[in-house]
């Protein structure tokens, strides 16, 4: 694994890696130093093209816990706004020897742009792009739904995936790329997907998708949910009306408190509700859903630094990375390890 | 390639016995005793010599004192390495705070994995004492670091390479196995 770009290339045995590596960093959280010092040295650029709070300081959280220097680049008040192009920021990065790329962008693609051309020699994490994909977010779901899951089964989560999990996922599907990332990904798990919205909050192909797709969220709870992930609706992001008012979308589409009663009733009770965040409550959710024992809302944004760490120590270590923009080094070249005649044994590991 | 066996079960069993006895002595009695496996075959043994210790000592519960300690994030040659994926770190209840921990590794060699060790040790407590026990020894040390049990001291050529085997890590096909071979590589 070089970028992590996307959860629909994202193979079952990288998915799988990233899951158990995140569970051992999140003790970490537990210790009395919450750092390590893996990544001590590397320089991690959290480049962030639109607003976002919660995903870029869960980055930097994760960052400084293994130990790498964080540069934070908003889009903002920086030579972007005065009209510098993608490339051109990409490459003053790369000068400055970033190991790392986390990239969010309004366009579709954009970090695949980053991590196809040569602008810059280092992995690139896709923090969104547009209304593409969300990989770290759709592995943090996955990370919360299996540790839920392993738990009723009385098992180990270590290892497993999320074979018969039901997940149901609410909402404005059409501008989610929580959505397109959590499809492919909990498809790859072996998890049980079904979409909910309304019509006009469906994109275009979605009977394509590897997953079921219904348009009453009360028919698709009757029938039996084990995660319930609610989607944010997106505001900024609607140019034209999607639904004639807002009202009707909560009592539609919304997890309000009758349908929080409905779960009890329907004997659902290991049932989980899920949001991404930030939430928009009396809308997509009510308070009640949100703050009730079911609610993993917080959970998740505990594990995405967990999952944030497994991914940045996965792509950042390892023999094949080489440092951006490095002119020969004279450490390189004197250290032991780049000398074969005082090179221990690497298999053996004492 | 040449593979010669050093140990057999017999006397893998036998020094890890003597080591059992050796840590008692040293810490005269077992009050305190923490043992901490490195993974992966560090942790195995360290699970025999609590057992041992147990059978010496009743009043130890091996269970107890058996812990598992992954000091890959703490390595200097993260950068250098195909990526490996950390393994848990498992502390007794009891925790490491003031209390004798002896660390447990398969071999010692360059004494690159120890010195991960102590520093993975000291950002989860402070213990009175750091010992440790390796079941073998085969020199070419890196740093200044030397164990306080050691099972068999094997003079070898850094051409060689040590092989432990255990019937907790490496059975294959549930046949139990318990040696250590060397290989010597052409």
């Amino acid at each position: 694994m070089r970028h992590l770009l996307s959860t629909e290339d994202l193979s079952l045995h990288d998915a799988i890696r990233i899951l158990d590596t995140a569970e051992e960093m999140s003790a970490v959280g537990e210790r009395e130093v919450k750092k390590l010092p893996a990544l001590r040295g590397r320089t991690v650029v959290n480049l962030f093209f639109e607003d976002s709070t919660r995903t870029r300081i869960s980055f930097e959280a994760a960052a400084k816990r293994l130990s790498a220097d964080v540069i934070n680049f908003a889009a903002k008040g920086s030579s972007v706004s005065k009209g510098e192009s993608l490339k051109d920021t990409a490459q003053t990065l790369a000068a400055m020897g970033a190991d790392a790329v986390v990239i969010r962008h309004w366009a579709s693609g954009a970090p695949h742009r980053l991590a196809a051309t040569d602008w810059i020699d280092a992995a690139v994490i896709n923090a969104g792009d547009g209304t593409h994909e969300h990989p770290t977010q759709a592995l943090l779901d996955a990370f919360t739904m299996r540790r839920h899951w392993s738990k009723l089964a009385g098992t180990p989560s270590a290892g497993a995936d999320l074979t018969g999990m039901r997940v149901a996922i609410a909402g404005d599907v059409l501008h989610s790329r929580v959505a397109r990332s959590n499809v492919w990904l909990l498809r790859t798990l072996g998890a049980e997907v079904t979409l909910v919205a309304p019509p006009t909050l469906l994109p275009i192909g979605v009977e394509k998708w590897p997953c079921a797709v219904s348009f009453d969220l009360d028919e698709t709870l009757a029938q039996g949910v084990d995660a319930m992930m609610m989607l944010r609706v997106q505001g900024e992001r609607m140019n034209a009306s999607f639904f004639p008012t807002t009202r009707e979308y909560s009592r539609r589409w919304g997890f309000d408190d009758n349908r929080l009663r409905a779960l009890d009733s329907l004997g659902l009770k290991d049932t989980i509700i899920m949001h991404p965040g930030p939430m928009n409550r009396g809308l997509e959710i009510s308070a009640a859903a949100a703050d009730s024992p079911r609610s993993t809302v917080l959970a998740q944004v505990r594990n995405g630094v967990s999952i944030r760490m497994a991914a940045l120590y996965l792509l950042l270590s390892g023999e094949n990375r080489e440092p951006a923009a490095a002119p020969v080094s004279v450490s390189a070249a004197t250290s032991p390890a780049a000398n074969p005649n005082l090179t221990y044994s690497h298999q053996e590991s004492h | 390639m040449l593979t010669r066996v050093v140990l057999n079960q017999a006397d893998i069993d036998r020094a890890l016995t003597r080591i059992a006895h050796e840590i008692l002595e040293a810490n005269k009695g077992s009050q305190d005793l923490v043992l901490l496996g490195i993974p992966r075959r560090g942790y195995p043994l360290a699970v025999r010599l609590a057992a041992k210790i147990a059978a010496a000592d009743p009043t130890v519960d091996a269970a107890a004192i058996v812990g598992q300690l992954d000091v890959t994030m703490f390595r200097d040659d993260l950068s250098h390495q195909p990526t490996r994926p950390p393994y848990p770190t498992q502390l007794p209840r009891t925790g490491i705070d003031n209390k004798v921990v002896v660390l447990i590794d398969d071999v010692l060699y360059s004494g690159r994995t120890i010195r991960a060790a102590l520093d993975a040790i000291i950002d989860l407590g402070r213990p009175r004492i750091v010992r440790l026990a390796v079941l073998i020894d085969r020199g070419h040390r890196e740093l200044p670091i030397r164990a306080d049990h050691v099972g068999k001291n094997l003079p070898t050529s850094s051409s060689e390479k040590v092989r432990v085997r255990l019937e907790e890590t490496d059975s294959v096909d549930g046949a139990p196995i318990n040696e250590v071979v060397i290989e010597a590589t052409a």
